[in-house]
């Protein structure tokens, strides 16, 4: 074998928190984003869950696509891709946004975080470069740059984040309200820090230059022992963002640009994100389709089950019937949840069916003998974790 | 009051035709027109002291049926008699001319071919004729209209009978070349006969594409003199009650919104006057229209992007010169109809080939007339004007169009006439030459496009000129196509503006 590596090109690049993140995979769990290596866990992920939910800890985002869009024209470009009114996003604020296909499907959902009049940043699960191309043209002053790789960013999630960023040093962090940014000078370069995430709990999220990634752990590291600080994988971030009823690309909508065949990929109103969609706003893409299925009604919606027992309909068709005759919907994420002491699930079910009743057809393994069973589902209005301190500025003292 | 039911922009004869049918439906109308005539690529222009000429230079398919319904007749307009005959120029004298249903001075095996070849063709263009005259349906539609305008197209290529269809089929997308050779002996009359099937097209004989379209798409209709079509045209619409303001420009056009959509207040002038409409008709090209005129930020990402990606370089240049007499070609009494220089169909394909990567051809193929034998007001007494379709001509030169490129391209294309009529040179008075990049400037035509967007099979019918705006509607209620862009193409023939007229008063 020769002293060059024949595969470097297709093995995940590590990113900056690596060295850290290397010593602390304990199980050599590793996966990959956007090519990035990726911890999917680093010691056991219901260990990692409850630090999220009863400390605090960190999941490493740089991976995560991250668009610079600026220009005297950004804010219009922006405007028309996604549904919401970026028009109304204040300075220094971050908003959840999704843009559609021209037919009103949904491409991808993402946040857009505004820097200044003429500076935003984008953020979305997989690369959107082409669309984003698309999408500036005709546009004269605009330049969007993939900046992924120039910004490495963590996110801090969970009851003590905020304490452990205030023992930082972040004076005034507690006063960041969610969905709030705000630039804290570190070491001659700024740290940004988000009040979002991917929990539904109280927590920031930290974006900084790559060479300071590591001293930016380590000080957090520092800061966070006495808090509980560890840091949690995708399998965690999973088993979170369920709770909070968060969607997932590849499990609650199918990206449309990637989807093959005809309508298996989601509108907004599918996914229960309509309030997303202003149709107050000048035009955006995909508005006359998304208008027409707002006056039609969704063919599916995104729905929150409560479901009887303990088995996790993962994966479960939903019947209106016990005896599993109607054949209405399918679960597209389920789990136990600890924090909520709940079997819960997100399906998507024929709106027309709704409001009768739900039945989950849910099969399991035990020992390698399976089982099946007709559990009852009740739908739920608000996402199944919703703690008072994801809201609270400042948060209390945990 | 300053409001109109419609707005045309542009008075190419498209745009008058259309804005005359609003008029006639009793519609208040005002047609907008940049240049201080009307006409669009069909105004003449004094190009020299006494000299004058339109960049397209003859009318060889205007609709009879546009011309009765707009009664073109009251306002000077003739059809002409048996069309433009086309002359293949053969060099050493030996021409061949096609024209009203026969051939002459060509072999016996070729003129017994061609009555074959023009009778099958003939067939066909008849069957296809209505369809250029209608909407076509929508891609997925299931509404009656659109399903009945499916069964009609169907039908009368079905009528044709079985043995017709399947020849049909089989040729409907053939490359000129090979029809040409399944019919043909002689090598100059090939490419006299092909050149219907390319000019204003990205494509030479070997392409298989539209070519077979766009000939049969050129079989129907009158021909006519320009002059007298764009005076007609103008005309009828005038006393019809349409308004036409020329020496107009449109800035943009005026878009309003609001939580039930988008709609159209009107257009603002260059000189910054609003005036408000119900609709706006643009007979400007579709990436003028959408790109310039309304703005992309008023459609749909997907469908920008279909607009953007429309092909729209052309590739015809004009040639004009001003002689001081009749020039004289070898083995022609007079120089009438449609002299094609091709003397084969590997001349246009080598010229092609150059274009295609953005050189100018050492040997460049036109189409060559002189349009003062016909109008004599044309040049001054005694005098005349030559005027030629040059091909092909890229719009994007490699190394950028500049003075010294026109002039040689100018000369290459004056040397070639001149194998032709050798004492042209010392006739000539004024010369000028405008690349599909000048056209494109001077008549606000993207890319100086022969039909405003490529006349493909991926850009016709239902897709011209891409779906969601290829029923003269557009994404945007009140505002609609008018012109080549719009199926069923180029070329002064009216159809355009006639279907789009139709959608309009439905």
């Amino acid at each position: 074998m020769s002293s060059q590596d024949r595969f470097a090109g297709e093995r995940p690049r590590p990113s900056p928190f690596y060295p850290r993140q290397k010593e602390l995979n304990i199980r050599d769990a590793w996966a990959s984003w956007n090519g990035y290596k990726f911890a999917d866990y680093y010691y056991d992920a219901e260990y990692e869950y409850f630090c999220v939910r009863n400390l605090c800890a960190t999941y490493d985002i740089t991976p995560m696509q991250k668009y610079e869009v600026k220009g005297a024209d950004a804010e219009a470009m922006l405007n028309r891709m996604v549904t919401r009114d970026v028009r109304k996003i204040g300075l220094n604020r971050v908003a959840y946004c999704l843009w559609c296909t021209d037919e009103g499907r949904m491409i991808d959902d993402g946040t857009i975080f505004k820097l200044a009049d003429d500076k935003f940043m984008l953020t979305c699960g997989s690369p959107c470069t082409a669309w984003l191309k698309m999408s500036s043209f005709g546009f004269d002053d605009v330049s969007i740059t993939d900046v992924t790789d120039d910004l490495a960013a963590l996110a801090l999630q969970g009851p003590t984040s905020c304490a452990t960023l205030k023992k930082m040093g972040l004076e005034g962090i507690e006063n960041i309200k969610p969905f709030e940014i705000r630039m804290f000078p570190f070491h001659g370069d700024t740290l940004m820090v988000s009040r979002t995430g991917f929990t539904g709990d109280l927590g920031y999220e930290l974006w900084i230059q790559p060479g300071l990634a590591l001293q930016m752990w380590d000080e957090l590291y520092a800061a966070g022992e006495d808090y509980g600080i560890q840091p949690y994988g995708e399998a965690a971030t999973n088993m979170t963002r369920l709770e909070a009823a968060f969607i997932m690309p590849a499990m609650e909508f199918n990206e449309a640009l990637k989807t093959v065949n005809l309508n298996h990929d989601q509108t907004p109103f599918e996914l229960n994100l309509g309030w997303l969609v202003d149709f107050k706003k000048p035009h955006f893409s995909g508005r006359s389709a998304l208008l027409e299925e707002k006056k039609r009604g969704p063919k599916y919606t995104l729905t929150k089950l409560d479901i009887e027992g303990n088995r996790p309909a993962e994966g479960a068709w939903i019947y209106s019937d016990k005896r599993c005759k109607k054949h209405i919907g399918y679960v597209t994420s389920a789990m136990w949840s600890p924090a909520v002491k709940a079997n819960i699930a997100l399906a998507m079910i024929e709106t027309e069916h709704l409001d009768g009743d739900l039945w989950a057809e849910i099969y399991y393994e035990k020992e390698l003998r399976h089982y099946g069973r007709v559990a009852k589902c009740t739908k739920q209005d608000k996402p199944f974790w919703t703690p008072a301190r994801a809201r609270q500025t400042p948060p209390d003292d945990y | 009051m300053n409001h109109y039911d419609s707005i045309v922009i542009g008075a190419g004869h498209n745009g008058l035709v259309c804005a005359t049918y609003l008029a006639q439906g009793g519609q208040r109308v005002l047609v907008l027109e940049a240049a201080d005539t009307p006409g669009g690529l069909a105004a003449g222009r004094e190009f020299h002291p006494g000299f004058h000429a339109s960049v397209a230079h003859s009318v060889n398919h205007f609709s009879a049926k546009v011309a009765s319904d707009l009664n073109l007749a009251a306002h000077g307009f003739e059809a002409g008699a048996d069309g433009h005959s086309i002359v293949g120029l053969g060099t050493d004298g030996a021409h061949v001319v096609a024209g009203a249903g026969a051939l002459h001075n060509a072999s016996d095996k070729d003129t017994a071919a061609y009555d074959e070849y023009s009778a099958l063709l003939g067939r066909f263009a008849k069957a296809l004729e209505p369809s250029w005259f209608r909407t076509m349906p929508r891609i997925g539609s299931l509404a009656v209209g659109d399903l009945m305008t499916f069964a009609r197209m169907g039908l009368k290529l079905r009528l044709l009978g079985k043995k017709d269809l399947q020849e049909f089929m089989r040729v409907a997308s053939l490359p000129a070349r090979d029809i040409m050779d399944e019919y043909f002996e002689d090598e100059t009359l090939k490419a006299a006969l092909s050149w219907d099937g390319l000019i204003g097209s990205r494509m030479a004989p070997r392409s298989p594409n539209s070519a077979v379209l766009a000939m049969l798409y050129r079989m129907s209709g009158q021909a006519a003199s320009v002059k007298e079509l764009v005076n007609s045209l103008s005309g009828a619409a005038t006393a019809s009650g349409a308004e036409i303001r020329t020496g107009a420009p449109v800035k943009r056009v005026v878009i309003n919104g609001d939580e039930n959509g988008l709609g159209v207040g009107g257009v603002e002038l260059a000189s910054g006057e609003q005036i408000t409409a119900d609709r706006v008709i643009s007979g400007a090209d579709p990436q003028t229209t959408f790109l310039n005129l309304v703005g992309v930020e008023h459609f749909d990402i997907g469908f920008t992007n279909r607009i953007r990606r429309l092909r729209c370089n052309g590739l015809v240049a004009k040639l004009h010169l001003a002689l001081d007499g009749l020039p004289e070609f070898e083995g022609l009494d007079r120089p009438g109809g449609r002299m094609i220089i091709a003397p084969s169909m590997d001349a246009i394909e080598f010229a092609f080939d150059d274009a295609k990567y953005g050189q100018c051809s050492s040997d460049p193929v036109m189409e060559v007339t002189v349009p003062s034998l016909d109008d004599d007001t044309l040049a001054p007494a005694g005098q005349h004007v030559l005027s030629a379709h040059v091909m092909y001509v890229p719009y994007e030169l490699k190394g950028g169009w500049t003075d010294a490129a026109r002039d040689g391209i100018r000369e290459r294309a004056i040397d070639t006439i001149a194998r032709y009529a050798p004492g042209i040179r010392d006739r000539i008075l004024h010369s000028e030459f405008l690349t599909p990049a000048d056209l494109e400037r001077d008549y606000r035509v993207t890319g100086g496009h022969w039909h405003h967007t490529e006349f493909a099979m991926d850009q016709l019918l239902m897709m011209r000129p891409t779906y969601g705006a290829a029923q003269y509607s557009t994404p945007i209620p009140g505002l609609y196509l008018c012109s080549a862009g719009s199926h069923p193409g180029g070329d002064m023939v009216g159809a355009a503006g006639h279907n789009a007229a139709q959608e309009i008063l439905r």
